[in-house]
């Protein structure tokens, strides 16, 4: 048998029929290998959490005209600059003066999904319009003109009367439209009336110019700067901006919550190390004797820190790989919990968390092994 | 040349004399007790001989080398070469089986040999038990279990302290015959004891009070043989 074989051996020894007492010091160190690593999972699952939240508030991004023309077409070239995986919703709006019962009512021509999308904090009593001449109406409009879902109006629309030929009779277009859903926003949308981009073209007569469209972005503030910059050099026709009071805002929060969770998972290090420290000082304590024997029987003071060290590194092995497995189960328990939604698993985390472990219980058990080859024989085998 | 000379041997704690003036000789393949009440000086003797502690003056050879002025680390490594230690509270390993700990003391000398350790366990009688823990093992078969790992690296000298005191007779004897056996194989044998039937089966007796010399008595019928007074 080679000195290595022996050396596992005893380790292993020490460890399996020593149950009772490993089991303690494997405790706290899977414990604290288990926050630490569902901490860390957290810090870095915060951003991405944080940010599908942040998309609650809506639109992040706007695009306007830098010409005269801005088409759909200029919008999809523009959002073509932006990663797919990031683009929660595009919403594109033409706005047209339009009339109800011959009054005169702002009307917003936009994709309904995209505007479902990018705000998502818009709340539609019915439904949202579906199919072509449906209609969704801000509540501003719908008390206004005493409007309910599932009745019908007609909404009309006066062609340009400038590029109408002399003597020419200009009359209004209009459709009938089914109300499906009354908005209500809280803001200035309630004061609109919104339908598909294909209704507005058939009420105007014409395919029409965008007006701004609104986008919303899941990324942090550098990668939106870095997006918007893409765009504003690559996309000639279009002129990107961010949403600053979003941007910045959801900067300052994701910036302070991680600096929270960092600041967490620093003190659940140290209390970690003291944790391991202390049950390595006890187990060490109580193998007084032991060291005494060793060293009696002609064990070098290396001797005595290699072996106590390969037990306290295989320990914080053993410790590293529970703490990997239940750390993404504690990460996962506090998000679903906390942000409702499920976390990623890195698996780059279980390897760190193994290491960062070992050389937790490595360091810890330091200085208690290097106070235990001090230890002399002599009075230890005494008798007593 | 003997094995081990002491000469002049002090041993001093402030007013305290452990060891006053102590001469003595051991020759190879002898096999010499040491006795005397609590107090004599039996285990500051016992620990210098064995390493573990230097005398404050005075002179220990160890074939020949004065190994009262080695450092701890020197020390250490005569100890691992050249000494077999044999406890009265056995000082075995709890979680590690009979042939384990055998085995650890080839491990710290040169190379763990688990076949010639089943076989030291053999000439103690304890073969069948070698896969047992230290807590699955009486008394007696504790201290075998010493004297197999004292044994396994063919040591200079082996040093017992009080290897029978936590012993019934039976056991006492197997012991003493383990060292009967040891000492016709030529092993020097040096056995601290206090009592006095475990002490008559050497060859020489030395008897110490106060940390001096009182007394050496030679075994004239040495058989190596226990009898027990009735």
């Amino acid at each position: 048998m080679t000195k290595r074989k022996m050396f596992f051996r005893m380790i292993v020894a020490s460890l399996m029929r020593r149950r009772s007492r490993m089991l303690v010091a494997l405790l706290s160190i899977a414990i604290g290998a288990t926050v630490l690593s569902g901490l860390v999972t957290i810090y870095y699952d915060v951003p991405r959490q944080m940010g599908a939240e942040f998309r609650n508030y809506g639109a992040n991004m706007i695009f306007t005209a830098a010409d005269k023309d801005f088409t759909l077409e200029d919008v999809n070239q523009g959002a073509a600059q932006i990663s797919k995986s990031d683009i929660v919703g595009i919403a594109p709006y033409r706005y047209e003066n339009v009339r109800i019962n011959e009054s005169p009512v702002v009307a917003a021509a936009t994709d309904m999904e995209g505007a479902k999308a990018a705000s998502p904090y818009w709340s539609v009593d019915g439904e949202w319009p579906s199919a072509p001449e449906q209609l969704l109406v801000g509540a501003n409009v719908a008390e206004s003109y005493r409007l309910k879902t599932g009745s019908y109006i007609t909404v009309s629309y006066t062609p340009d009367l400038e590029s109408a030929e002399d003597g020419e009779v200009v009359q209004d277009n209009f459709i009938d439209f089914e109300i499906t859903g009354i908005l209500d926003t809280g803001g200035s949308e309630e004061d609109y009336v919104y339908m598909s981009l294909e209704d507005m073209e058939k009420l105007t007569g014409e395919a029409g110019n965008i007006d701004v469209a609104e986008l919303s972005i899941s990324a942090q503030s550098d990668q939106l700067t870095a997006y918007m910059n893409k765009i504003n050099s690559n996309v000639s026709t279009v002129n990107a901006r961010l949403v600053k009071r979003v941007t910045a805002s959801e900067t300052t929060v994701l910036t302070k919550l991680q600096a929270l969770v960092l600041l967490v998972t620093i003190v659940v290090l140290a209390l970690t190390m003291i944790c391991v420290a202390t049950t390595m000082t006890a187990v060490v304590a109580e193998r007084r004797k032991e060291i005494g024997l060793r060293k009696a029987i002609g064990a070098s003071d290396g001797s005595i820190i290699k072996e106590f060290m390969g037990e306290s590194m295989l320990l914080g092995f053993i410790g590293g790989v529970l703490g990997s497995v239940l750390g993404f189960i504690f990460a996962q328990e506090v998000s679903v919990n906390v942000f409702s939604s499920s976390i990623s698993f890195k698996p780059l985390l279980v390897p760190i968390t193994i290491i960062v472990s070992i050389a937790v219980t490595g360091l810890s058990s330091l200085m208690p092994v290097k106070s235990a080859t001090e230890i002399d024989p002599a009075l230890v085998l005494k008798g007593e | 040349m003997a094995l081990l000379e002491l000469k002049n041997i002090y041993k001093i704690y402030g007013e305290l004399h452990a060891l006053d003036n102590v001469s003595l000789k051991v020759e190879k393949g002898e096999w010499v007790s040491i006795m005397g009440p609590s107090g004599s000086g039996k285990s500051t003797m016992m620990n210098i001989i064995g390493c573990m502690d230097k005398p404050t003056k005075g002179e220990v050879l160890l074939d020949g080398v004065d190994i009262s002025k080695e450092n701890a680390k020197n020390l250490t490594a005569i100890r691992r070469d050249k000494i077999g230690l044999i406890f009265q509270q056995f000082h075995l390993v709890n979680y590690l089986t009979a042939v384990e700990n055998v085995m650890l003391a080839q491990y710290y000398h040169s190379m763990p040999d688990e076949k010639e350790a089943m076989e030291a366990l053999e000439r103690v009688g304890l073969a069948d038990r070698a896969k047992h823990l230290p807590s699955q093992l009486s008394g007696g078969e504790q201290q075998r279990v010493c004297v197999a790992r004292a044994l396994i690296n063919y040591p200079e000298i082996i040093l017992a302290d009080e290897p029978t005191g936590n012993l019934d007779e039976a056991n006492e004897a197997v012991v003493v015959d383990l060292f009967h056996k040891l000492h016709n194989e030529g092993t020097t044998l040096i056995v601290v004891t206090h009592d006095p039937e475990v002490a008559e089966v050497a060859q020489r007796t030395l008897v110490l009070r106060s940390g001096r010399l009182a007394k050496e008595v030679v075994n004239e019928n040495f058989t190596g043989q226990i009898h027990f007074n009735e």
